[in-house]
């Protein structure tokens, strides 16, 4: 029996005007599965992450999440999804906890105090829970966003550079937390310039390129010159 | 419940964020401070010009203290891309309307109480039996202002000129509400009883009705952009 993929896409095609950015993606992320999207500045990444996040909406193509359409049935695909993006959603005048009460209770799952404490100790922010984000640094705000995918329990993640601005205590965490996700069968999608530890995260490794996925190959086996090569043979701004 | 729980966070988050930085609050008192002044000057002290004004010059305070207050409603979401944040929320976005809505209310409702408060120091005027009338035509016109400048806000948030084009889309939607409330506002201070303006109040009481509800109707469409 097959199940279908966690995430789908389909021919998508993505145009901001006259400049095509995606010319066909078709991608499948099956639950209790991880991919590493690679490619180069603009290649279109963060577009990818986007249309599959239901922030855009694809010019042409079907993508399909947790059995869902993305483009007709958007609210229901919103409450399967994990996304933390370029942004850190965080307010500055808000302290770490006010602000993930305020995202848990506008999501319909009001965290109590505990749970608030939990996921604040998780990115070592527990200490600092109570002082406004206005004071933390960039690393801490992304930290604190990180804190906010363990309130809620979705079954897509979709992470934009996950591991930019972590200290090696956080990355390690966040490799610690990504490993579970997928072992509870949820599907993870990154996006990525880094051929460092987030890959190790990675089941498959995906190459952006011409607005097309120029390779979809298997982590395993693969070592870091290995990807560094490949890397150079399909992305566009490779050596 | 869960409707009732949203909107209140999202008001909760917008005055708890203004009252810590007082960003809006203090630039608004300010200005409104300055017009007082400006129209003080303008106006003179001829009572008989003053009556015949006053009413022109109060809402005129409102309406550019709201200008400032309603446009800067979604600026906060800009950054660290919050409004993506509550676009993926699940469930009726209409929640996040209303929050906005009463946050901005709240926000107006102590401006105009300042403005209201230094406008009877600053023209000397005996508001008596007026007062209870005047607070229905002001609640009633902030609802009509708030409603329609919360939607707009959001409409142009990501839009370059969006200073310009918040004014220009608001000010000519809220002539039913403008024309009420300064022709109610008129009577009462000439001393005419409520019921005078009824028909005035009742026009108020129709449009608030009619733009919070195209507000709960349109703004999950405004936010997916």
């Amino acid at each position: 029996m097959t199940t279908e993929p966690l995430i789908r896409l389909r021919d998508v095609r993505k145009e901001f005007g006259t400049q095509i950015v995606l010319a066909g993606v078709s991608l499948d992320v099956r639950g209790g599965e991880a991919i590493a999207l690679l490619g180069g500045n603009g290649a279109g990444k963060t577009t990818v992450l986007k249309i599959v996040a239901t922030v855009l909406r694809p010019t042409a193509g079907h993508v399909r999440i947790a059995g869902h359409d993305a483009v007709r049935d958007a609210e229901a695909v919103r409450g399967q999804l994990g996304f933390v993006g370029h942004g850190a959603w965080v307010y500055d005048d808000l302290t770490a906890a006010e602000n993930l009460r305020f995202w848990t209770t506008l999501g319909g799952r009001p965290a109590s105090e505990t749970e608030l404490g939990i996921a604040l100790a998780a990115v070592e922010l527990d200490r600092v829970g109570g002082a406004r984000v206005r004071t933390f640094s960039a690393g801490m705000k992304r930290r604190l966003s990180l804190a906010r995918l363990t309130l809620f329990s979705p079954t897509v993640l979709l992470l934009d550079e996950p591991f930019a601005g972590l200290d090696q205590r956080a990355k390690k965490w966040l490799e610690g937390h990504l490993e579970a996700f997928k072992d509870r069968g949820g599907a993870l999608l990154m996006v990525t310039h880094s051929f460092g530890r987030e890959l190790g995260v990675a089941d498959r490794i995906a190459i952006l390129a011409g607005g097309r996925i120029a390779l979809d190959t298997p982590r395993a086996g693969l070592d870091p010159d290995d990807l560094q090569r490949l890397y150079a043979a399909h992305a566009e701004d490779g050596p | 419940m869960s409707f009732a729980r949203r909107t209140l966070v999202v008001a909760w988050k917008d005055l708890l964020v203004e009252r810590r930085s007082k960003e809006t609050l203090n630039a608004l008192l300010f200005f409104s401070l300055l017009l007082l002044f400006v129209f003080q000057f303008a106006l003179g002290p001829d009572r008989e010009r003053l009556a015949g004004a006053l009413p022109g010059v109060l809402w005129l305070g409102f309406i550019l203290s709201a200008l400032l207050a309603l446009g800067r409603t979604f600026l906060i979401e800009r950054e660290h891309d919050c409004w993506e944040g509550l676009l993926l929320a699940p469930g009726d976005k209409s929640a996040i309307y209303l929050g906005k809505l009463g946050a901005n209310l709240m926000l107006m409702a102590v401006v105009e109480t300042l403005v209201l408060a230094l406008f009877v120091v600053f023209f000397d005027i005996d508001l008596g039996r007026a007062f209870p009338g005047l607070a229905l035509v002001v609640a009633l016109g902030t609802v009509g202002l708030g409603s329609v400048g919360t939607l707009f806000a959001a409409m142009t948030a990501h839009v370059r000129a969006r200073e310009v084009l918040f004014p220009v889309l608001l000010l000519p939607v809220q002539i039913p509400v403008l024309l009420a409330t300064v022709n109610a506002t008129e009577a009462l201070l000439l001393g005419e009883p409520l019921g005078a303006v009824a028909h005035w109040v009742k026009l108020l009481a129709a449009a608030d009705v009619v733009y919070v509800a195209v507000g709960l109707l349109t703004f999950d469409v405004v936010l997916e952009g």
